[in-house]
């Protein structure tokens, strides 16, 4: 548009001041776009999967709404700003992802929400945002790529609000929290040799995690994605039910509304965490394939955002975002179809829940901002 | 302090490190989205029908309709076994909290028994998931009315109408017809177990069982869809079930009741058969008991009464009771003794009221010497020898005879064989010769056992259905038919199947025939109390057979001995005699004499006799 107005007689006048409006709500209107594409699919999946609930559906409409609300407002937040009070939020964050254990409210024997009385929150989500924040923060302290002492310092700021979710119990969730870390530390320029002796320490961790850190239903869920038929009705039953959702869909699915293992109550928690097996099931491979080009746009989107940010901070920043967001996807798609163990990962945008969808939103105002920026200084 | 920092900044190195990690996020991403979309690719395309019949599997499930079980009527249409509703209350696993305390619960209200907690057990073990398994069966309207009327309000308990099987005559024909009962663990080794899917009760016994596969019927099916909790949402497909077929016997119910009447407490057995047909007019067996008992389950302790009891009542006598026949057998000996020219209708002999044979001193003694002290008469042809059972004219035919060729003369009036009458457990009986004896013994035929023989004593055994059998024989001068309590499955005829017919003259059979109307019509005749008073002529042999061997001329006092060791009393008789309409055959258990089984045959034959000349 603005190259065809350039050529325009007198539109150079004006030409300072012609920003679209999304331009001046700091909007990136080709990020938002394949993300309300998702968000509008993911009503019309969870339409199918509450059993036609319109109740459901407002109340992610809702949730989606507020979402929205925040990453309006966090798109107008400077992003030195950010860089600024990062370290301040991280903190914060921390501190009360300690209190948990001590205060928190447990909901199926795990204890992950904080209560004031009026709202209750759970630390890990606002973690999830404070993470990418403060690791880029702390590496672009410092000439890129960053020293091996900034980086076993970053480990640790990453591996300590962590470990705390994982002991939560919370894997899904301590999953993404350290991925949106590493994601920054990998995209700061870390060596390969260094990257490749934290992956072998990482493997190394491996059997110790297994004995000491993981809970039996975790465990459980591991052996379960290996040999689902071993408890057919126990543990393997999701697995199971999901992935015989997903294969009768079939390439063209068997129709909207149509499905019958989420209809007949099949398929477990069909509007949360499982809810990819109700759009395979009822749209086949072509929605499935549709929803990840959708996806794909979205993290196409975020890493060229990264790649044209003007400021480091901005460019690691965005890349983790992003890419913790495609984690999201890979993970939650992942165990629905039995490659991946079962953590509590939803569909970003399509999966039911309030709080998991104004983290995201959060994230993708601070992508908004960052693109924002971009603009203004070039 | 970052912007400090920046002046330090190599911004176009770090722009360029950025650019070459992000080319590895990229790759990075590209192979992951490839490993995800190869895994749906794998499971919506490559394994999709599998998949797909998964998922019909399940939420598709098979219900096996239960067919209606056939019903049993009489000759004229009345209902001996029918379908009756009842209630079975049954639990669903599933969906219940807590079935151990569901169970718990039921056992108090219902106060069910522990046979039927143990039944419900191993019915639970062969259930499906989402099944409802019986727990209490056979509650008719008033018992589900105050026992269980808000049951159906507990999750998982699951009140269902059923049709169960009800045999409105009890008692009176539980021989014949048997009974149903549930199908249990065993049975299902010789049954269709996929036919049997839902069926609840299967013949034990009796026309019950031998028609079981006719009775059942076909079950039906229906494809019923239904949701993770087992609940049915629709049903997809239906197949109707064919229901069992009926099965209209030639019994009359009235002639059955008066033969039960005729007999009374004696124990003992009746047949009557209808001499054209070979069915089956009245089948009676005493003591008997209720099939209805049985339906549902019998107690333990009734059960434990019938079997133990001296009485046997579990016992069909009429096919499975094997009596000695006596001198039932007396006119059948003559036709073949005629058929062979043994003896003429003249021939005569002497007799002193015993039978010695050459060169041995013991003496066969004729009925006669124990109540008169002499013979019938100085000489005896046969017909008196059948009017009068004159023992020593067959002790002397016997020996004549020898026991090989009185066998083969028997045999095809069908006495030591199955007669094939479709009630199962049928006897055989024996028709003893000297290959029997060595086969079944070891041992050589001893003349004396002749003697015995010739009046029908000894080793041979005959049953009540046999002799009646040999007495349609009699009726149709060589024509017979296999009895057959089933006349007609729906509209296909069973009965009225030929026997090989036995050829002999006209005058044989009128020689035999004169002396069994003398039985009965003769003054002197053996059952002359039974001719009184009625209007038609009646052809019969009585028979009276020892339970114990009297020793060698000892008094024979009947109130000394017990009353099980009284003799039997046994009868054969057709009616009328120059168009016989009705064959029977009695025998009374320690009855004394055949004075206990004449009456009851006469009693049955006036019912049908006057019956069908109403008609």
């Amino acid at each position: 548009m603005s190259e065809y107005t350039r050529f325009l007689e007198g539109s150079d006048r004006d030409f300072a001041n012609a920003q679209t409006l999304a331009e001046r709500l700091r909007l990136d209107v080709l990020l938002l776009l394949p993300m309300l594409a998702i968000m509008t699919t993911g009503l019309f999946v969870l339409f199918s999967a509450s059993d036609g609930d319109w109740d459901t559906v407002n109340r992610q409409i809702r949730n989606f709404l507020i979402g929205l609300a925040v990453l309006m407002v966090v798109a107008q937040i400077r992003l030195d700003t950010l860089q600024r009070w990062a370290p301040t939020l991280y903190l914060g964050a921390l501190f009360l992802l300690l209190l948990v254990p001590f205060f928190g409210v447990g909901v199926k024997g795990a204890q992950r929400w904080l209560s004031l009385g009026f709202i209750r929150f759970q630390p890990s989500e606002i973690m999830k945002i404070a993470m990418p924040l403060m690791v880029a923060a702390w590496v672009v302290r410092y000439a890129l790529p960053p020293r091996p002492t900034t980086t076993v310092a970053a480990l640790m700021i990453i591996a300590l609000p962590a470990a705390a979710i994982a002991t939560q119990p919370d894997l899904g969730t301590a999953i993404l929290v350290g991925a949106s870390g590493a994601f920054v530390v990998f995209m700061a320029g870390v060596s390969w040799w260094q990257i490749f002796s934290g992956a072998l320490a990482a493997l190394a961790c491996i059997w110790p995690a297994w004995l000491f850190l993981l809970r039996d239903y975790q465990k459980q869920r591991i052996v379960t994605l290996f040999d689902p038929e071993a408890d057919r009705l126990g543990a393997g039953w999701n697995i199971i039910q999901s992935k015989t959702a997903i294969g009768s869909g079939g390439w063209s699915g068997k129709g909207y509304l149509q499905g019958t293992q989420s209809h007949l109550d099949f398929l477990p928690e069909s509007q949360t965490d499982f809810i990819i097996a109700v759009l395979a099931e009822e749209w086949g491979l072509r929605g499935v394939l549709l929803l990840l080009l959708l996806y794909g746009l979205v993290v196409a989107r975020g890493l060229w955002i990264s790649l044209t940010a003007q400021t480091s901070y901005g460019r690691l920043l965005a890349s983790a975002i992003t890419l913790t967001f495609g984690v999201y996807v890979v993970v939650n798609m992942g165990m629905v179809a039995g490659i991946l163990p079962v953590v509590g990962v939803p569909l970003p945008f399509v999966s039911f829940g309030g709080t998991s969808i104004v983290t995201l939103l959060l994230g993708f105002g601070i992508l908004s901002a960052i693109s924002a920026e971009k603009r203004v200084l070039s | 302090m970052a912007r400090t920092l920046d002046a330090l900044r190599d911004t176009r190195r770090e722009w360029m490190i950025n650019r070459s990690r992000l080319v590895v996020a990229v790759l990075a991403i590209i192979v992951v989205l490839g490993v995800l979309v190869y895994r749906y690719y794998s499971l919506q395309i490559v394994q999709h029908d599998d998949f797909m019949t998964q998922s019909d599997r399940n939420r598709i499930r098979v219900e096996v309709i239960p067919p209606t079980r056939g019903q049993i009527v009489d000759r004229k249409g009345r209902l001996l076994a029918a379908n009756k509703p009842t209630f079975v209350i049954g639990v669903v696993r599933e969906r219940s909290e807590d079935p151990a305390a569901l169970v718990d619960t039921l056992t108090e209200r219902l106060s069910l028994s522990d046979r039927e907690l143990k039944a419900f057990q191993e019915r639970s073990e062969r259930r499906r998931p989402f099944e409802a398994v019986p727990i209490k069966l056979g509650l008719d309207d008033a018992a589900l009315a105050t026992v269980a009327v808000d049951l159906h309000q507990l999750p998982g308990v699951v009140v269902d109408a059923k049709l169960t099987r009800d045999y409105p005559f009890g008692e009176a024909l539980s021989h014949v017809l048997g009974y149903v009962g549930r199908v249990s663990a065993e049975d299902l080794f010789e049954l269709d177990a996929e036919r049997y899917r839902s069926t609840l009760h299967t013949g034990k016994v009796g026309l019950e069982k031998r028609y079981e596969p006719l009775l059942h019927g076909k079950p039906g099916y229906q494809y019923v869809e239904t949701n993770a909790h087992g609940r049915v949402l629709r049903v997809l497909e239906k197949q109707a079930p064919v229901p069992g077929k009926n099965l209209r016997l030639y019994l009359d119910l009235d002639l059955q009741r008066e033969a039960v009447a005729a007999l009374g407490d004696q124990r003992g057995a009746v047949v009557a058969l209808d001499p054209l047909t070979g069915g089956v007019l009245a089948m009676v067996s005493n003591p008997s008991y209720d099939p209805n008992l049985f339906v549902e389950g019998i107690s333990y302790s009734d059960y434990a009464k019938l079997r133990g009891s001296l009485d046997t009542p579990l016992l069909n006598r009429a096919v499975q009771g094997q009596y000695p026949p006596g001198s039932t057998i007396k006119p059948l000996i003559s036709l073949g003794a005629l058929a062979r020219d043994f003896i003429t209708p003249d021939t005569e002999i002497r007799d002193p009221g015993w039978y010695r044979l050459p060169g041995d001193d013991r003496r066969y003694r004729d009925w006669t010497l124990r109540v008169r002290g002499t013979g019938h008469a100085e000489t005896v042809d046969l017909r008196m020898a059948i009017a009068e059972s004159c023992d020593t004219y067959y002790y002397d035919l016997a020996h004549r005879m020898g026991i090989d060729a009185m066998a083969e003369v028997l045999q095809p009036f069908g006495l030591g064989q199955r007669t094939g009458i479709d009630i199962p457990g049928e006897q055989d009986g024996i028709l003893p010769n000297t290959d029997w004896k060595r086969a079944a013994l070891g041992e050589p035929w001893y003349p004396g056992e002749t003697i015995s023989a010739g009046i029908g004593q000894g080793y041979m055994l005959t049953t009540p259905l046999q002799l009646a059998q040999a007495a349609m024989v009699l009726a149709n001068k060589g024509e017979s038919f296999v009895p057959s309590v089933v006349h007609r499955v729906d509209d296909l005829t069973v009965g009225g199947v030929q026997r090989p017919s036995i050829p002999m003259d006209e005058a044989d059979w009128q020689a035999v025939v004169v002396g069994m109307v003398d039985v009965v019509h003769s003054p002197r005749g053996t059952a002359a109390g039974i001719a009184r008073g009625i209007g038609y002529q009646i052809a019969g042999k009585t028979g009276t057979t020892q339970v114990v061997n009297i020793a060698q001329d000892a008094i024979y006092d009947e109130d000394a001995i017990s009353e099980r060791n009284r003799n039997h009393g046994l009868f054969i008789a057709f009616a009328p005699v120059e168009n016989p309409r009705i064959v029977v055959a009695v025998i009374a258990e320690n009855g004394g004499g055949s004075r206990a089984a004449s009456p009851v045959a006469q009693r049955i034959m006036d019912a049908w006799l006057s019956e069908a000349s109403d008609v």
